[in-house]
């Protein structure tokens, strides 16, 4: 029992660690972005080649990628969603407009991907050792995502209640119509929130890189895995991400174990329809 | 009034960059129809470059294609009955790793293209998807990578289709055989723990397996199916250990094969028997597993002896800069050989290619090759890696068959 809560926590690390960057992205900026996973499986292969052309280790490869993202974020949105957020008339539409350039980002990226990798799986082995953790041995590479989960969403969390930036940024979560009255540019708010979203997005790439086999077109799979988890923990709420992805880790590992490996699927949509149907608005979800 | 100028030069521009496309694109398709006096023999065909099955073509499918057109080429071409000789060209689809789409590119790769004749796609499902297209407009359909035990019944209901990679029931009694010898000289226990993949070539193969499994008088100790989606294997090796079996089966799909693998490695999991399905016979296993594959079983495998295979096998390094799986991809070339030496025999003609095919005797990387009842079955059913080759071991009684190494060593 015990070894699957282990077994659980590690592999929900990971759920929390990519869905982190969608909500911040999602809750915060108010764009939906269908391109979330994409930018992940960019940073999967950016490692890839930091890790097999240039020999260096996949944690400096984070120093590289993750601050690259942001930059590379940051311009997505300057070019592709500034001028979606000046015609919107409200935040509704706002969703549905950047749904649809996301879809196209998703494309170009892909298609990137495509021509420069091939459509190949892609794979290498770094930190695949086991690392005895209160006596189950988990490979050293999850624990590695487990703890950038915790860390990360540690110092977000910190950032977000404890410093003027973070009030701002939660300001405009909860009332952007509001927040310009206080001084606040919203614009610029969301700019930097889905610039930090995407660098959550490669710092997650990064870790997933290290243990899971990746192909230029997978990227669909983490963006669907994160929206379900942000959507569970609320959206726009990073302790909601965190708890969220680690509860669907939890009960992934103990349907595994004790019902049956094909049911996890199952399992996740069940626990998704539960707190929906009993807390619309997820787990630590504001009434929208 | 300067504003409306604009207005119009980019309503014209975009006009004329509408008629330009569209002039394109009627070239296009005149070029590939010009087809009474012919300047080449066009060959189409519909895979997956994007979508989950893109992989798994990237691998086996589409490279040997490329380097099957790209030798011909090179070549001048192919040489037809009347002394003629054409190079190949080529429309290619991306079906997008959906099989309503992989039939609508068949579809108008016969009815529109009018191709002379068509490469089949990637995977038991979308061959079977396609076979009553094929067979409908009479294209020979050389289903390579397709694995089913239903090919003796396929090949009556569609005349025109060959299957070139056998049938699950075919690997999973090779294996069955290897189980049994094994546990009748002590290496092994009775017990064995199976996973497979809730997917076309996961459920084939583990409805193959459990009756021949039984029939040799092994325990099914586990017995699992996972979603595709699977990404973490901590879970269900740890049950699989914890029953105790020497014998350890996952009928996987690469990113499948390729987690587990580095679960097991982490869990120090390593049973006498690991075998495991698609994607452990790619050259790339060697790196997943940091090198530690010896003894790690498969399906397929190669004689390292064969010269012809060694000659393939440097041929694809050469043009397409990665080596060949060591399972499908030799098959899939063979079957294009055979495909361009009927066609050397008896011409365009698609009737009598596949007549030819069906009949004739070829000389392909495998060796002298003929179809029995439009069946390849000179096919390695297991492999196992053994010094950084992943060498066939069953059937036994075939001339270049290796011998299965048991128990598995440890990873370390």
């Amino acid at each position: 029992m015990f070894e699957h809560i282990v077994n659980g926590l590690v592999l929900g690390g990971t759920y929390a660690l990519i869905a982190m960057g969608l909500t911040m992205q999602y809750g915060i900026a108010r764009i939906m972005n269908l391109a979330f996973g994409d930018t992940i499986i960019v940073a999967c292969f950016g490692t890839y080649l930091l890790v097999s052309a240039f020999a260096l280790s996949p944690l400096l490869a984070l120093l590289i990628l993750v601050p690259g993202a942001f930059v590379f974020s940051y311009a997505v949105f300057l070019a592709l969603m500034q001028p979606l957020v000046a015609r919107a008339p409200n935040r509704e539409a706002l969703e549905v407009d950047s749904i649809l350039v996301t879809f196209g980002l998703l494309f170009v990226i892909q298609g990137i991907l495509l021509v420069i990798f091939g459509g190949a799986y892609t794979s290498y082995s770094y930190l695949n050792v086991g690392v005895n953790v209160l006596g189950t041995t988990v490979s050293a590479n999850r624990l590695l995502a487990f703890v950038m989960a915790l860390v990360f969403g540690g110092a977000l969390m910190f950032v977000l209640f404890r410093t003027r930036w973070g009030m701002m940024l939660r300001a405009v979560e909860l009332a952007p119509e509001s927040a310009p009255l206080y001084g606040i540019d919203v614009d610029r708010v969301a700019r930097y929130a889905f610039a930090v979203g995407g660098a959550l997005a490669a710092s997650g790439g990064v870790v997933v890189s290290m243990y899971q086999t990746f192909t230029a077109t997978a990227g669909v799979v983490f963006t669907m895995k994160a929206l379900i988890v942000v959507i569970l923990g609320g959206k726009g709420s990073l302790i909601g991400a965190l708890i969220a992805g680690i509860v669907l880790g939890i009960v992934e590992t103990l349907v595994a174990a004790y019902i049956d490996p094909g049911l996890t699927l199952a399992a996740t949509y069940a626990v998704f329809l539960a707190i929906l149907l009993f807390r619309p608005t997820g787990l630590f979800g504001s009434a929208a | 009034m300067k504003t409306k100028r604009t207005a119009v030069t980019r309503a014209l521009w975009r006009f004329t960059s509408a008629i330009g496309v569209a002039a394109i694109a009627a070239f296009g398709v005149t070029e590939s129809h010009a087809a009474d006096d012919k300047t080449s023999i066009t060959i189409g065909y519909a895979v997956s470059k994007s979508g989950p099955n893109a992989g798994g073509a990237d691998m086996t499918v589409t490279p040997n294609y490329e380097l099957w057109v790209n030798e011909v080429n090179e070549a001048g071409g192919i040489k037809l009955p009347d002394g003629s000789q054409l190079p190949i060209e080529v429309v290619e689809y991306d079906d997008r790793s959906s099989a309503e789409e992989v039939v609508r590119a068949v579809e108008r790769l016969a009815t529109q293209d009018e191709v002379d004749f068509i490469l089949p796609p990637w995977g038991t499902g979308f061959n079977l998807a396609v076979a009553p297209l094929m067979a409908k407009f009479g294209y020979p359909h050389l289903a390579g990578a397709a694995v089913t035990d239903k090919a003796p019944e396929f090949v009556e209901r569609w005349d025109t289709s060959f299957w070139f990679m056998g049938g699950g029931g075919d690997y999973t009694s090779a294996l069955a055989d290897i189980l049994v010898q094994a546990r009748d000289a002590g290496t092994i226990n009775n017990k064995v723990a199976m996973i497979s993949v809730a997917d076309g070539f996961g459920i084939d193969l583990v409805n193959a397996a459990r009756p021949d499994l039984e029939a040799a008088g092994m325990e099914i100790a586990y017995d699992k199916a996972f979603p595709p989606q699977t990404s973490d294997f901590a879970t269900i090796l740890n049950e699989a250990e914890a029953t105790g079996a020497d014998s350890f089966i996952a009928f996987s799909y690469p990113p499948h094969t390729f987690a587990l693998t580095k679960q097991a490695q982490v869990a120090n999991y390593s049973p006498p028997v690991f075998y495991l399905g698609v994607g452990a016979g790619f050259p790339v296993y060697s790196d997943i597993s940091s090198g530690k594959m010896e003894g790690v079983m498969s399906l397929g495998g190669i004689d390292p002896n064969n010269e012809l295979n060694a000659a393939y096998r440097a041929k694809h390094q050469e043009v397409i800069g990665r080596a060949p799986d060591y399972w499908g991809s030799v098959l899939i070339y063979a079957s294009l050989q055979m495909l361009q030496q009927a066609i050397e025999r008896v011409g365009l003609d698609r009737a009598a290619v596949t007549e030819e095919l069906s009949t004739g005797t070829f000389e392909t990387v495998l060796g002298t090759t003929k179809l029995e009842d439009n069946q390849l079955r000179d096919i390695w059913w297991t492999g196992q890696w053994q010094d950084g080759t992943f060498v066939a071991v069953a059937p036994g009684d075939r001339a270049g068959a290796g011998s299965v190494v048991l128990p598995k060593p440890g990873w370390q």
